[in-house]
């Protein structure tokens, strides 16, 4: 299932799929790991505020407008 | 060995993402020989050093940092400008190790450049604290190109890796590594858009390289090709977007190529533990505890920085406003006495003075380079991102600000990290607003004259003032002038770890030495000048040219309760450098009366109203000129202007309404 990463609460993961918002954007994200295929986990969102994931074995803080716009498929049933 | 003098030295670009100890290499291979400047053109800060490796004489050219080499930002065109200009003998991409994968991204985009690549990989430790083991000879294998394993900060490995880049540089055409290639599905398309730019692209642009880019919707390029060919941009730019989606082929292409390069190299444990790091940003990045925790780190940094620093300036000032004044007095008397006067008064009394602000700065870019160099202040911005939404800026834009407690110089040009044009705007303009070390300095010198036991309090009150200035004007200027989208917040949370004392040793060296270059040029040209206006046609200071100005101003004093010139000149000469201040009053005070010391003179001269008033003034009043130019250089005359004018109206008008307020009660 596909959703925006910006809806995954702390400690939830899947796999990036899609990034919607340009080429710009997803240059941007691609330097920093956030490409499809990576594996990313949330590690805090408070709801409001950036959140921060862990991709590729870092850390990235990213505004919930932009992380609205990285599609990230999660299995159902797993949190 | 000395270095063959004939022999041109190898150059030597080093390339690395941020947070992978980059500077720390480049401190160990340079130390203090190492020369800051600008890149040619640019605003962006470069680092180039010499050194001398077993006799042959090296030139090292530190890169911006950078995640990848589209033209995403001034960093990335600038390091991919000088690679493909000036074609380095090699480039050193130093990567870390703990998260090689993430690394290797811009290590893809180097290796389509024409220079050789070496890698160091840095961080052994940290890698093998988290239990990452990473083997160099492996991923040598793979890659085809030397990978030296580095602990930068404990100074492993760092002569291996000149070795093997020396090695490199001398046999260029043996360098065959192992390069990423785009996914098969978009190949024929990057074949066919290179074979457009065949014979129209200008060099030093690889035509392959070109196609790439603009594949990856690369803009300068773009525009190249759009100016420079027209007909073959008409071709491409159909092309281009009849394949949008090529760019995600390009970068899962650099990926994969990765995955390859480090499948047998990197084992890592099973799952991932909760690091230090972790443990800590539940704190740091908490929307509550983490602005806690800041505001307490803040509070830290300025009580720190002014209580240790005060009794050094105090002695300094001692030292220099009494010893050396007066030995140069004695030294000089047997000359004309003028010009004994011009030194003791003129120089040592204005410039000399401002000396004794230097270990307020030293304890402030020191306390400055800990947080950084520790990491912790990425999590400020994280922190501060909520806020600054509120007047249409973005977390990183708080970095710049708080720089600005320094000096606003660095303010301005820390801009740069902000991507967003309109954001940088904004900060710029609320740069200056930020109080710097040589506003608080006159104001850590003026408050105790002026109001004794209040004066802690006094201080507070100035400082909160800027900051609720600050957020008033930065959220009336986004609603007037800057309506307009939000901007991205993207920003990498690097490691915690223990700073480096070579790295914040040489950080506050170089904003030392940028301080003493300003006070022995500007400051003791004005220092000089001021004294001469003071003197002259005279007789005596009450005729001074310096007079005439500050009592032609007088209707503009009076309503501040600004009744003694010297004070109009005072701020007026402020604007040449904040310093300049206390250096006016210092000249202007001492030369006529001498004996009583500045503070009691000062103090003695203005009501309690007016001094407030004036010290309202002195924290809010314009930019001083080299901050000015540097925002003229950064985004023209028009901005630098406005920002004058701004700043201006904004500390006339607290001005009058502190005094007029103060006045009453």
């Amino acid at each position: 299932m596909l959703k925006p990463l910006s809806d995954l609460g702390s400690g939830e993961h899947g796999i990036v799929r899609e990034l919607q918002g340009g080429r710009r954007l997803a240059a941007r994200l691609a330097g920093l790991g956030l490409t499809p295929g990576a594996a990313v986990a949330v590690m805090h969102n408070y709801g409001r505020g950036p959140i921060t994931v862990a991709v590729m074995h870092t850390r990235v803080a990213i505004g919930l407008g932009q992380a609205a716009r990285v599609m990230v498929e999660t299995r159902e049933g797993e949190a | 060995m000395s270095p063959d003098p004939s022999a041109r030295p190898v150059t030597v670009a080093l390339a690395g993402q941020p947070n992978v100890g980059k500077s720390t290499v480049f401190n160990r291979l340079t130390g203090l020989n190492q020369h800051v400047g600008n890149w040619p053109g640019k605003t962006v800060e470069q680092k180039t050093g010499e050194l001398v490796h077993n006799g042959t004489a090296i030139r090292l050219v530190d890169l911006p940092g950078t995640y990848g080499l589209t033209a995403n930002s001034e960093e990335e065109r600038i390091a991919r400008d000088y690679v493909l200009r000036e074609r380095p003998d090699v480039v050193v991409a130093i990567v870390n190790a703990a998260a090689l994968e993430r690394n290797l991204y811009l290590v893809a985009e180097l290796l389509a450049l024409p220079s050789p690549v070496v890698i160091g990989l840095n961080m052994m430790d940290v890698a093998a604290s988290h239990g990452v083991r990473v083997e160099p000879e492996v991923l040598e294998a793979a890659l085809k190109l030397p990978v030296v394993p580095l602990v930068a900060a404990r100074n492993q490995g760092i002569d291996g890796l000149i070795d093997a880049a020396l090695r490199v540089a001398a046999d260029p055409a043996a360098f065959a590594p192992t390069r990423p290639e785009m996914r098969p599905a978009h190949r024929p398309i990057l074949a066919a858009i290179a074979a457009h730019l065949e014979a129209v692209l200008p060099p030093p642009y690889p035509t392959s390289w070109a196609a790439l880019k603009l594949l990856e919707g690369d803009t300068e390029i773009a525009a190249l090709v759009r100016e420079r060919a027209p007909e073959a941009w008409k071709e491409v730019h159909a092309l281009l977007l009849q394949h949008e989606d090529a760019y995600l082929d390009i970068a899962g292409g650099r990926y994969e190529w990765i995955a390859r390069m480090v499948r047998a190299a990197v084992a890592r444990p099973r799952a991932g533990a909760v690091t230090v790091t972790d443990r800590i940003d539940r704190v740091a990045t908490h929307p509550l505890w983490g602005l806690g925790l800041l505001l307490a780190v803040l509070a830290g940094v300025f009580w720190l920085t002014y209580t240790a620093a005060a009794p050094l300036v105090a002695l300094l000032g001692r030292l220099i406003g009494g010893s050396l004044a007066g030995a140069a007095r004695d030294t000089l008397s047997s000359g004309p006495p003028w010009f004994a006067r011009f030194v003791a008064d003129g120089l040592i009394g204005g410039a000399g003075m401002v000396l004794s602000f230097l270990p307020i700065l030293v304890f402030f870019f020191a306390l400055m380079g800990i947080l950084e160099d520790v990491g912790y202040l990425a999590r400020m911005a994280f922190v501060m991102d909520r806020f600054m939404h509120r007047i249409g800026l973005h977390g990183k834009s708080s970095l710049p600000l708080f720089l600005g407690f320094g000096c606003n110089i660095p303010a301005v040009l820390g801009t740069r990290i902000i991507e967003d044009r309109r954001a940088r705007l904004l900060t710029l303009l609320l740069a200056p607003l930020v109080p710097c070390t040589a506003r608080l300095a006159v104001v850590t010198f003026l408050a105790p004259a002026f109001f004794g036991e209040l004066a802690t309090w006094v201080m507070v009150g100035l400082v909160s003032l800027n900051m609720v200035v600050l957020v008033v004007v930065g959220v009336t200027l986004n609603r007037l002038a800057f309506r307009g989208a939000k901007t991205a917040f993207i920003m990498e949370m690097p490691l915690y770890h223990a700073p480096n004392f070579r790295t914040i040793g040489l950080f506050v060296w170089n904003n030392l030495t940028s301080f003493l270059k300003k006070a022995s040029t500007v400051i003791v040209l004005v220092s000089a000048l001021v004294w001469a206006l003071a003197q002259w046609p005279g007789p005596g200071m009450q005729h001074s040219a310096l007079a005439a100005v500050g009592r032609a101003l007088a209707p503009v004093g009076a309503w501040l309760g600004l009744g003694d010139w010297r004070f109009i000149v005072a701020l007026l000469t402020s604007f040449v450098a904040k310093e300049n201040t206390i250096a006016t009053l210092g000249v202007l005070f001492n030369a006529g009366e001498g004996g009583a010391s500045l503070a009691r003179q000062v103090a003695a001269a203005l009501p309690p109203s007016a001094a407030l008033a004036f010290l309202v003034i002195q924290v809010l009043f314009v930019p001083c000129v080299a901050t000015v130019a540097v925002t003229k250089q950064e985004a023209g005359w028009r901005w630098a202007l406005a920002g004058v004018l701004l700043l201006l109206t904004v500390s006339l008008g607290l001005g009058v309404v502190a005094f007029q307020l103060a006045s009453r009660l």
